[in-house]
Order: structure tokens, then sequence, then C-alpha cells
């Protein structure tokens, strides 16, 4: 393994974030805190309790897993198209390394600005709200499994995407539906059951579901099952990105 | 002593189906400096890139001091330095971070002194905290320059290291490449100024349409090839030449103001001295006498018009 050369990238990465911190901080910040006006005083004040939490507090694990999916889908798949974009992909290509060395760089470097963020707002959350977290452990390794496992998905996003508009296509179009109708705002028990059943096939209502028993020990599905759902995520994302670099798929002609 | 970089049989076909190396067999010595030159499209650059890692290539062998480039990339490339051909870099970046950080993706420990070096060497040191987007298209090259030297590699490829820089530049230029030879690295540049490699190459190879059409010593090319020209001026224009003077190797200037002789500067006898004392026995009076020696150039149009043919 050339860990230099994953120190390299992971570093190079984590100063392009911090030359922008202040725009990279407040923006999270502040579309959280419209959030908690919004649905959290304006509309919650008139929902009572949702399974025995008061609504602005039960909303807090959903929105830190919406802005750290997006966050860490956007900084990955940006962080590598990038260098294809501009051409200093030349020197990923030419430098001694593998695969695992530029993923372990890139999708290390998204996940830990992710992480940096998705704290920040937990941070901001505590101003709002009320919240006492049942199982702090879990609630990390769930924040953190998240981080990495959408990090590998913007990886394969930024590699496959040909142009900027690619690249906000897959965001757009398929994690913000999956994320707001995962279940960030509500509990899916609240849903006609139909959708209860349409609902069991979006990952997302796992993720959000297993966060939220982290932080209040109730879940809408067994906390085994969101394990093995973002497991298996994770497993496909590693296993798409061994296939591109196995054929050098939009890489290397 | 085995050539430093060995390349057999190269070939390399885009995804579109287009060959743009058909079969390049090319050994490099080791310290030497072999300039390519070739028309667009000749495919320098692709031949480069294949070495390098960039494409991968359809079908050959390239060695670097013995080191597969694909099987055992790592070893490979840990040698191998690249400036590439169009000036790719992170507007935003400082000169002297992106230098270091392309000798940590190269798994080499952190050395300021070293880049240090490298930065005073291309005249970048008092621009190394400027963001390269201030910097000028000269300056630009010689940070991709520097990067690639970061991790001091044994083997150098510049693709097209002059274009779009101006004389006074590219004489430096020529002097950094002189530098590096003198410290032992194996340069291998493409260039489109024929003056070029003339000025600074060992060896000089030409390559068209995916084929390597020759490969030989600058001295030996020139010699083999060139052939030298003796004008005479004369101080009267003549019609035709004079009857004694009738030679193949003897023509007139257009306007009749002098006669050009061609000889081979190789021969026995260049047969200038019997020429000038025909001339003089011919009653002509001279101006002046100049000889000229055909370049590069002549012998590298005559090549690719030869293979279009
Ligand atoms: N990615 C690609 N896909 C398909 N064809 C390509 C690709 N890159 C290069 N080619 C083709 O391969 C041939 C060789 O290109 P190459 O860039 O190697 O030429 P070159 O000798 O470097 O030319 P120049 O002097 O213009 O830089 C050209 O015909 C080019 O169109
Ligand atoms: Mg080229």
């Amino acid at each position: 393994m050339n860990w230099t050369a994953v120190k390299s990238i992971y570093i190079f990465e984590m100063t392009r974030f911090f030359r922008t911190i202040a725009q990279s901080i407040i923006s999270p910040v502040l579309s959280t805190s419209l959030y908690f006006v919004v649905f959290g005083a304006a509309i919650g004040s008139r929902i009572d309790e949702v399974e025995g939490v008061s609504y602005g507090a039960f909303i807090v694990p959903g929105l830190i897993m919406l802005s750290v999916i997006t966050q860490s889908i956007s900084n990955a798949s940006f962080g590598i198209y990038f260098p294809k974009f501009i051409g200093t992909i030349f020197e990923l290509l030419s430098a001694p390394i593998n695969f695992l060395e530029i993923v372990l760089g890139y999708v290390g470097a998204a996940a830990t600005k992710a992480l940096f963020i998705g704290t920040i707002i937990l941070i901001t959350a505590f101003f709002f709200v009320d919240i006492s977290i049942a199982h702090p452990v879990a609630m990390v390794a769930f924040l953190i499994l998240t981080c990495i496992s959408f990090a590998l998905m913007g990886f394969i996003i930024g590699i496959w995407a040909g142009n900027f508009e690619q690249l906000q296509l897959v965001p757009l179009l398929i994690v913000t539906p999956l994320v707001f109708l995962g279940g960030s705002f509500y509990s899916i028990s609240m849903l006609p059951p139909v959708w209860q059943v349409i609902s069991m096939f979006n990952p997302v209502v796992y993720l959000i579901s297993g966060f939220r028993w982290a932080f209040f020990d109730t879940a809408d599905v067994p906390i085994l099952t969101s394990l093995l759902a973002i497991g298996a995520f994770t497993a496909i994302c590693l296993g798409l990105i061994w296939w591109i670099f196995k054929t050098g798929w939009r890489i290397r002609e | 002593m085995p050539p430093i970089l060995d390349i057999r049989g190269l070939r390399k076909s885009y995804d579109d189906g287009f060959e743009a190396l058909k079969g390049v067999d090319l050994q490099i010595e080791r310290g030497e400096i072999l300039a390519l030159l070739g028309p667009n499209g000749a495919g320098k650059t692709t031949l480069i890139s294949t070495i390098c890692g960039i494409t991968m290539p359809s079908a050959g062998t390239v060695t670097a001091e013995g080191h597969d480039t694909v099987a055992d990339y790592r070893a490979a490339r840990s040698l191998i330095g690249l400036v590439p051909q169009e000036i790719n870099l992170e507007p935003f970046e400082k000169v002297i971070k992106t230098v270091q950080f392309s000798r940590g993706l190269f798994g080499k420990p952190a050395d300021p002194a070293h880049i240090e070096k490298v930065l005073r060497q291309l005249s970048l040191w008092d621009k190394k905290d400027s963001q390269i987007r201030a910097l000028s298209g000269g300056m630009k090259r010689r940070v991709l320059i520097a990067k690639a030297l970061a991790h001091e590699p044994r083997i150098l490829f510049l693709d097209e290291p002059t274009a779009g820089v101006d004389v006074e530049l590219r004489k430096d230029m020529w002097e950094i490449v002189a530098g590096l030879k003198a410290d032992g690295v194996t340069i291998i540049l493409t260039t489109h100024y024929i003056e070029e490699a003339e000025a600074i190459a060992d060896r000089i190879g030409v390559i068209a349409k995916g084929e390597l059409l020759l490969v030989e010593e600058k001295s030996a090319l020139m010699a083999r090839m060139g052939q030298k020209q003796l004008e005479v001026q004369l101080t009267e224009p003549l019609d035709a030449i004079p009857e004694a003077l009738q030679s193949d190797k003897l023509s007139l200037s257009p306007d009749g103001s002098a006669l050009i002789y061609t000889y081979d500067t190789r021969g026995e006898r260049t047969g200038i001295t019997q020429l000038l004392s025909k001339v003089a026995a011919e009653g002509l009076v001279l101006r002046d006498v100049v000889t000229r020696q055909s370049s590069l150039e002549d012998i590298f149009v005559g090549l690719v018009h030869e293979d279009a043919a």
C-alpha cells in the first residue's frame, strides 16, 4: 500500500474543503435552522408527539441524514469529477498507486467532510430542541457508515458523469426523493398501508429508521434489518467500484 | 547495459477502433535525450500516454529498468515523470502545494530541500505561494515540470514542452533540459520545432501515422542525409551556366546572380577547388561565397512526404 499517496490525496482534498470552510458550514447550518423553524416550530406545534418524541426532536435524525447523504454524495462526486474535468487526472493515472488508494483518499476525505457537517448540524439542533441520545455509540457508527457508503456512491457518480449536468442529475432525481420519502419528517407508520409497503423498497428508510433508533430507541424497522441494509448498500458500491477500476471504465482508455 | 526504457511491438487502438500506434519498437539509452518529431496526430502523445499508464496498450510491452509498466506498474511508474502537452493544473492551488502533492502521490516522503531545489532550478521559488491562476502560461508550464520532477524521476517525458513558449523561454527550457541530462535523467521529448531537436537531442525519432519511421543519432542522421550547398554569388548575372562548368551538381539561381553547387561533405573530394578554378578560368568575378547545410527540417519533410507517397 502506498499510504503516503493516500494521505496526500486526503490532505489535498481536505485543504480544498477548509479553504471554503465558512460557506461549507454556513449553508447547512442555515438550512437546518430553517427546517427547525418551519417544521419544528410552525408545523410541529400542531403535531402531537410522534412515537413518544416531540416532533421537533423527532425530525433531528432525519435532518442530519438528509444533509450527510447529500454532502457525502456531492463531495465525493465533485472530488473525483473535478480532476477529470480539468485534466489533472493524468497525474493520478501515471502515479504508482492503485484504485484502492485513490478511493481511500477521495472517499475518506468526502466522508470526513460530511461527518464534520453532520456533527455541526447535531450541535445546531441542540439549540432548538431537547434531545437525548439513547445509544451514542450506535449513533456515531451509523453516521460514519452512512458517510462512507454514500461517499462511495458519490465517487461512482463522479466517475460516471460526463458533464456537470449529469453530476447533478442523480442526486436530484434519485437521492433527494428517496431521502424525503425515507421518513425524514414522519414515521413510516403514519402512512397509508400501501405506501408503507412501497417505502420498504426505499433503502434510505432503513438508514433513517436505524439512526432514529440510536437517538430515541424507537424504529420503523428492526435495527438489525437497518444494519443489513446499509451493509448491503456499501457492499454494492464497493463491488461497482472494484469493477470500475478493474475495467478502467470511464477512466483509462 | 540494457536500455533504460524498452518498448516492444507497442500498439494502441482507441475505443472507436482507430489505431494510433501500429507496433512501435524503441530502445532508449540511459542518460540520453531523445527527440520525437512528427506531424499533428502522428501518435506522439499516445505513445507517451501508453507508456505512462494514462491509456492501456492494446498489444506489446514496455519495461522501465526491467519493470513492466503494466504488470509491475508501481516500480515502473516510480521511475517516470510526465509533463503533459496540455496545461492541466488546479487554478486555485498554490504552486508549492501542488508540487508537494505530486511528490506525495508517488509515495515519496516530504523533502522540502528537494522541492526548493526544483523550484529554484525552474525560477519558480519566488512564486511558490502564488495561486496557479495568477501565473503566466510559461510559468504554468514550468510548474508542470516541477510537479514531474518532484519525485526525482530517472526518466522524464516532455510532451511539447516549448509549444507556445517565446524564444527566450525556449532557450531557458533547453538549458533546464541540459541541466537534467547532466543530473543523469533520461529525457524523451516531443516537438514540432526541428531546430529544437537539432539543438538539444542526442537522438532523433520521426513518427508519422502511428509508426516510427526512423531513430538515429542526430549527427549521423544529419551526416547521412545532410548535403551542403555552396552559393557562388557573381557581380554580373548570367543567362546560362557556361559550357565549361556544366554539371548535374551545379545550378543557376533564378535571377542568374549566383551559381549553386551541391556537394556531399563526406565525399572523397568535394570538387570545390576544381569548381572555383573553373569559375576563375571563365573570368567570372565573385561577389561572395556562402555555404549552407541542409537542416533536419529538409530531412524531416522529405521523410514524412516519402511516407505519404
Ligand atoms: N482518446 C482518443 N480517442 C480516439 N482517438 C484518439 C484519442 N486520442 C488521440 N486519438 C487519435 O490518435 C491519433 C494520434 O493522436 P496523438 O494525440 O497521439 O497525436 P500527436 O502526435 O501527439 O499530435 P500533436 O502533435 O497534435 O500533439 C490522432 O489521430 C488522434 O485523433
Ligand atoms: Mg500530442
